[in-house]
């Protein structure tokens, strides 16, 4: 699903991913550690194809980046820092707009909206809506369009027990789905990852199986 | 692509309709700088070339403000990402943006042009309103693709703000040229439309050679 070889990502001079190497299977979930600035992010992006690699091989979904982005955009759900939402939109029009970018049917609008308990709040425009509950919105578009692959960043953040609750089911282990998961929860990333990867200042320091002291270890 | 085009095109003309940020800041720049040009000159009434020159330098440099906004939403709200995800040929965010702006060109000329013709334009253009129109038009069309080209570009630069002027005013700096001479003598004391072919022609391959470059070179523009 996923084969990462010895790739490297730069911002100029500053390498921010440097020769990094992971493969995971279908339906596995890949942990992703490391302080902040280790390179978790870019990572996320780059496996996104909203970066290219500038060294290395990377393979997607079964397609090598960057020469065939164009076949795993629409397979990912993105889940990022920004909610990709446009604020003055009602969190209908937003995801109603992206199933027509995605070409999936609107009728799934309301399904997904339900599916993260946003039903009720579905007309209220983004910019009136408290952060958790952005952050299901942002949920939603991320499944809207029911990707294999899910690319996670810090996933949480924001929700309430009640609201993780019951996006764990889309989002969780139990979705079925391939999982990247970036998370600073040592211990709650480590019980749900395969696989993980612990990043500092863009190498794979650990990469593979790590226990919890040594992954605390990459925020020292 | 006509699927995704549309909806990036709705999307586009809700939120503006909903924030009126672009078309009002257009329209209220323009009738400012015809109330500035009135003062400047010291003058009531313009005709010819002067007037011609004082109406297009006024929505060349309205231009500039939308094309600023063009990409406000993305930028501002982390939409681009979004759009970059999706499984869409990129072109069709530059035939939405395009679109989109010329759409707020009319919009502009619908205010702007009546007010031109109250304020400080001594001719009416009521009589020479169809061969005015033409022009408008073929000029949108290269305002409108050269702006959502400019735009792309400068989407993610940090000196956006600066980049898009010193960018798009060179740019169309040719249709300011064409579109003025053929305004020209729509807006003469005594009206013709000799030359109005060959303006016209030179805005109609202006725009075709913009098109053409920007399809082509739109895709490499929103690459990392």
């Amino acid at each position: 699903m996923i084969e990462l070889v010895g790739v490297s990502r730069r911002y100029g001079e500053r390498l921010a991913l440097d020769d990094v190497s992971v493969s995971l299977g279908d339906g596995q979930t890949l942990g992703v550690f490391g302080a902040n600035g280790a390179g978790k992010t870019t990572l996320l992006r780059l496996l996104a194809t909203l970066l290219r690699p500038h060294a290395g091989t990377a393979r997607v979904l079964g397609c090598e980046l960057p020469g065939e982005a164009w076949k795993v955009r629409g397979r990912v759900g993105y889940l990022g820092h920004d909610p990709l939402l446009y604020r003055d939109l009602t969190a209908r029009e937003n995801l109603t707009f992206h199933a027509r970018l995605h070409g999936v049917a609107t009728e799934r609008v309301d399904a997904v909206l339900a599916g993260v308990g946003m039903q009720r709040r579905a007309e209220d425009p983004v910019r009136n809506l408290s952060r958790g509950m952005v952050q299901r919105v942002a949920t939603a578009r991320a499944l809207l369009h029911d990707p294999p692959l899910l690319l996670l960043d810090e996933p949480r953040a924001n929700l309430d027990p009640k609201a993780a609750e019951l996006l764990e089911p889309l989002i969780g282990r139990e979705s079925g789905r391939t999982r990247v998961l970036v998370t600073h929860d040592v211990e709650g990333g480590l019980a749900e990852s395969d696989v993980v990867l612990g990043l500092r200042r863009g190498r794979a320091e650990i990469a593979g199986s790590a226990d919890a002291r040594a992954l605390r270890g990459l925020y020292t | 692509m006509t699927r995704a085009a549309a909806a990036i095109l709705r999307k586009d003309l809700l939120i503006e309709v909903r924030t009126k940020q672009s078309v009002p800041a257009m329209a209220l720049f323009s009738v400012t700088a015809f109330v500035l040009f009135h003062f400047g000159l010291d003058r009531d009434r313009l005709d010819g070339e002067l007037a011609s020159g004082v109406l297009w330098v006024t929505l060349l440099l309205a231009t500039v403000l939308a094309v600023n906004r063009l990409f406000a939403h993305e930028r501002e709200q982390g939409g681009l990402d979004g759009l970059l995800l999706a499984p869409i040929d990129r072109t069709a965010v530059f035939v939405a943006k395009a679109v989109a702006l010329y759409l707020y060109l009319v919009l502009l000329e619908l205010v702007a042009i009546p007010a031109y013709a109250i304020l400080l334009l001594g001719p009416s253009p009521v009589d020479q309103l169809p061969a005015l129109i033409a022009v408008l038009a073929l000029a949108n069309l290269g305002l409108a693709t050269v702006g959502a080209l400019v735009a792309a570009l400068a989407a993610e630069a940090r000196a956006r703000d600066l980049l898009v002027p010193l960018l798009l005013l060179p740019l169309l700096t040719p249709v300011l040229i064409a579109a003025a001479r053929a305004t020209e003598p729509l807006f003469a004391v005594h009206p013709e439309t000799g030359e109005l072919g060959k303006w016209a022609g030179v805005l109609g391959l202006y725009d075709l050679v913009f098109v053409l470059l920007s399809v082509a070179v739109f895709d490499f523009l929103l690459e990392d």
